[in-house]
């Protein structure tokens, strides 16, 4: 590419709200159930039946509202969306037009030099989401309506993203923060969250900056199709302008899906349809009143977000950027760490802990890291005697898989199985005595020939370790050990 | 023949069986109802069933609903999970409902006896149930005539003695004028009062549901039995913000120092024979020690164009859902889903519901919303404002129902802007939301019955029920029955 351009990107979001019942009925929300086994007379469209707000999806809305810095609307309302469907039962989608319930936020994005990139976001609303349709019927589609209901979050950003990484550097942050707030489980095989980026380019020539058609990538359903479907576009579109020279204009917005097998985009609808969705207000649902003592019973349950945690962590504990990281890639293992250092023990101990056992464990027990059966003191202690050298790091290592077993303490499983390091330096010193009497001729070359006094040494070591079962602190050996050889 | 609360009491005190009370009116239906035309559908069996239920109870000396025994009519677009819930229309000629309507579910804890769903306009767009794809409905006092309309086969049913009262639903005058038109009492409780929930909706913020009875006692007990706050209504008022009242308890006492509004400009609208029925009705309440003061509703010329386009907006959403897939008609001739949309609400859908259905999706349509229905809905707001002053100044406003009694049958019908225009006195009660009632109040030259509508503010259908009783008392138009 010879050209100079830039990648232009705005997405909007659709998030799965993780609430017990459906949006606007009391039907439970299910996943990959027997279709049509979660739907009441309201979810169907049945004649006659009517919605009625379900709160909390509305309290989730508004608490990763101020998660994302939106002002938040004191008076909110529902519109009727109004198009032909046949996985819409009523044929109109409850949603939010004119008013929503937020709008005017942003998100920081980490960036991979450290950095972070403010993104705005333009609105974020609440609606339902629609059915399912099938097509493996033959000569038949089969709708499934388990989905229908289910409150959906629609977050909206500014075109402000320029690389196929800040978008997906935005969406995985986006997913941490609504897993934080627990408002979604945000698992994106389940469809949790969908994106749909608006993509397109500004390309520079003879000193003039041409804009390119931009494209819209329906429905995408993981982090790595956004990236590529945006990389693949930015290719496609670049090529078609050297070709072309096809500029944006009004109505020229074109439609695309993914093709995850040929990794490319498709094109599903070459002009911007003139949709006329005839929002009207909603006459059987009222409008809200978001008031102060509600807006405020909410935001006192907004936590410290991800992001927030993450920095605090590399200035505070003086973590890495990347453990940091990894620490607060969820609430529960980010919450844990931090309760357990604040409890005395060492950052990196309880860090290694943590990333290199605990959450291995929790991924085969398939649970958060913080139920391990392992409290935050009792991992604070095992952190501890490793610090201070009663147990060995691998010691540790496996005295947390046994505590996560039986939920023992640490003190207590290391004392049964022997684990415990023997750090007195008198028991230690007969050890090595008995060692250096035994093998003069090891001693004789750790001291004297400097070709095998590494290997002598450590020969000599081994057999101190040998005699105390293993159980003789390492650091304690070697220290006593060279003191004598080099005397 | 008694009235529901006479009814209701003896088959209460053991005096008469409920069985024998409702064996009765099916016998009557038998006979007159191939003339009259009220039902869509008779539930004789589960009539007859519930009515043994009834008279089990009572034998055990267990207590009864406020309904117990009496018969009862209900327009078929509120929602029956033991018989079809057709809304007189081809779409839903065979539409079962998997559930019952709220007022459906308080009738039967009130013991009543459900006898059968009532007649009216396709999805309760009409005033003279002419629009009904089903069944035409006439009115018992002359049978070449309408019934008046949407709920002409609840106002019929009453009317000619087959159901102890009925319920009907208000869009626009669609209990007060059919109510007005067979001669009975029919009222439309405030917007929220009673729940919508299985009411199949027509222009929701609108729509309500409410009794037609044979006088004001019955229409009170009736109120008893179906207002209330109902969670699955989103738009049904809390008992908080509108306690609710035993309507019965204090209707037989007149209001003290009743001021009663009226609207002179609105009178030539309406026929000599209405015009000197209303004005005697006003005479009565005067020597009833009544004040009438004269006042101006400068917004109630709009009322007619704002309804017809909000209502008509929300009917546009409200029937999308009508489209074949998942119930209801479906075209045979469909090739594809388009069509299975297309050809199906073609076929099924009447003429007028797609005149309606057109309006409405024409008025919230990008480039005009803000003309018409942006613009009907501050003018609602300015009506509502003309509501509030009148009743400022007096307790209540009475004006017709009707500018004219019960049309020939056909005569309107190649005219929708003639028929439109004939719900000019209901019509802004319903913009308002605030309760109306009509009540019998006299004849034309031919006979056929003029009704009295007075309004009241909201939530105030007790104070309504005790003005329009006070005049009851003293008249005897109520006790008229049409020739069968």
């Amino acid at each position: 590419m010879d050209l100079q351009y830039k990648i232009i990107v705005g997405l909007e979001i659709h998030v799965h709200l993780a609430t017990r019942t459906k949006i606007f009925c009391g039907c439970e929300l299910a996943y990959g159930d027997t279709a049509n086994t979660h739907t009441c007379p309201v979810c169907l469209g049945m004649p006659g039946s009517l919605p009625v707000m379900n709160k909390k999806a509305l309290e989730y809305s508004i608490l990763t509202g101020l998660a994302l810095n939106c002002k938040i609307a004191p008076f909110t309302k529902w519109d009727r969306k109004s198009y032909y469907y046949p996985d819409l039962p009523k044929n109109y989608q409850i949603s939010q037009y004119d008013l929503p319930f937020s709008e005017h936020g942003y998100i920081e994005i980490p960036l991979a030099d450290g950095t972070t990139k403010k993104i705005r976001i333009t609105r974020a609303h609440l609606e339902e989401d629609a059915g399912k349709n099938t097509h493996t019927l033959g000569n038949f589609s089969a709708i499934d309506l388990n989905r229908a209901g289910t409150p959906l979050l629609e977050i909206v950003t500014e075109p402000d993203m320029n690389s196929a990484e800040e978008v997906g550097a935005l969406a995985r942050e986006l997913q941490r923060i609504v897993r934080y707030l627990g408002v979604s489980e945000a698992d994106m095989q389940k469809g949790h969250m969908r994106f749909e980026p608006n993509i397109n380019l500004h390309i520079t020539r003879d000193g003039q900056i041409f804009k390119t058609p931009i494209s819209e990538v329906k429905n995408l359903n993981s982090f790595r199709a956004v990236e590529r479907s945006i990389a693949y576009e930015a290719r496609r579109q670049y090529q078609e302008f050297v070709e072309t020279g096809k500029t944006m204009q009004m109505g020229n917005k074109a439609t695309y899906g993914w093709d995850d097998d040929n990794q490319m985009t498709v094109l599903q609808r070459e002009k911007e349809e003139a949709h006329d969705y005839r929002y009207f207000p909603d006459p059987d649902l009222v409008p809200v009143k978001v008031d102060a003592d509600w807006l405020g019973e909410i935001k006192s349950r907004l936590c410290e977000l991800p992001s927030q945690m993450q920095q605090r962590f590399v200035s505070e504990y003086g973590l890495s950027n990347y453990d940091a990281g990894v620490l607060t890639a969820d609430r529960a293992t980010a919450g844990f760490f931090d309760k357990t250092v604040k409890l005395g023990a060492t950052v990196k101990r309880v860090c290694n802990l943590l990333t290199q056992t605990g959450l291995k464990l929790a991924k085969e027990k398939g649970v958060p890291v913080d139920q391990l059966n392992i409290t935050d003191e009792a991992l604070a202690d095992l952190a501890k005697m490793a610090d201070v050298g009663d147990v060995s790091a691998s010691a540790a290592t496996t005295i947390f898989e046994m505590m996560a077993e039986s939920g023992e303490n640490p003190k207590k499983i290391a004392e049964e199985k022997n684990l415990i390091q023997k750090s007195d330096s008198g028991e230690i010193e007969t050890l090595i005595d008995q060692v250096i009497a035994e093998n003069p001729k090891a001693v004789e070359d750790a001291k004297n020939n400097p070709k095998k006094a590494k290997k002598s040494a450590g020969f000599l070591m081994g057999q101190v370790m040998q005699k105390s079962k293993g159980q003789a602190n390492p650091k304690v050996v070697s220290q006593i050990l060279n003191k004598k050889l080099n005397a | 023949m008694d009235t529901a609360k006479q009814l209701r009491d003896k088959i209460a005190a053991g005096e008469v069986q409920s069985v024998d009370a409702v064996q009765a009116v099916f016998d009557r239906i038998e006979k007159i109802e191939p003339n009259i035309g009220a039902y869509l559908s008779l539930c004789k069996e589960q009539a007859l069933e519930k009515a043994k239920q009834v008279d089990a109870k009572i034998a055990s000396g267990e207590s009864v609903g406020a309904l117990a025994g009496v018969p009862v009519g209900v327009k078929d677009n509120m929602c029956t999970d033991f018989v079809a819930t057709t809304c007189g229309s081809k779409m839903l000629e065979k539409f079962n409902a998997p559930y019952n309507a709220h007022v459906v579910e308080k009738l039967r804890a009130a013991d009543a006896v459900i006898v059968g769903k009532c007649n009216l306009d396709e999805f309760a767009m009409g005033s003279s149930t002419e629009n009904s794809a089903l069944k035409q409905t006439v009115n018992p006092w002359d049978t070449t005539r309408v019934p008046g309309g949407s709920s002409g086969g609840s106002a019929a049913a009453v009317a000619a003695g087959l159901c102890s009262v009925s319920l009907g639903s208000d869009t626009g005058g669609s209990i007060r004028q059919p109510a007005s038109f067979c001669g009975v009492v029919g009222l439309k409780p405030t917007y929220g009062r009673v729940s919508r929930y299985g009411l199949v909706a027509y222009g929701s913020s609108l729509d309500q549901i409410g009794p037609l009875a044979r006088n004001v006692t019955d229409a009170a007990l009736t109120l008893n039995v179906i207002a209330g706050h109902d969670e699955r209504d989103s738009t049904s008022i809390s008992e908080a913000d509108a306690p609710l009242k035993d309507y019965l308890t204090d209707l037989e006492s007149p209001i003290e120092g009743l001021k009663i509004a009226v609207v002179p400009a609105l009178n030539d609208a309406a026929d000599a024979a209405v015009r000197a029925a209303t004005q005697a009705a006003l005479e009565i309440y005067q020597s009833l020690g009544a004040e009438i003061i004269e006042i101006e509703m400068p917004h109630f010329d709009y009322a007619i164009s704002t309804y017809y386009v909000i209502a008509t907006a929300e009917a546009s959403g409200n029937l999308a859902r009508y489209d074949g897939v998942h119930y209801g008609h479906r075209s045979p001739d469909a090739e594809n889903y388009v069509e299975v949309y297309s050809k199906s609400r073609s076929e099924a859908f009447g003429t007028e519901v797609k005149r309606r259905i057109m309006l409405g999706t024409y008025a919230l349509s990008s480039g005009y919303y803000d003309a018409y229905y942006l613009k009907a809905l501050k003018v609602r707001n300015l009506i509502r404002q003309d509501f509030t002053n009148a009743f400022k100044q007096a307790d209540c406003l009475m004006l017709p129902v009707s500018p004219t009694t019960a049309f020939k049958i056909g005569e309107k019908t190649d005219d929708p802007l003639q028929m439109y225009l004939a719900d000019v006195y209901t019509i802004a009660v319903n913009l308002a939301g605030v309760p109306g009632i009509s009540v019998p109040c006299g004849f034309d030259e031919k006979n056929l019955p003029i009704g009295l509508q007075i309004v009241s503010e909201p939530f105030s259908e007790d104070k309504l029920l005790r003005i329009a009783r006070m005049y009851e008392k003293e008249t005897d138009w109520h006790t008229k029955k049409p020739p069968l």
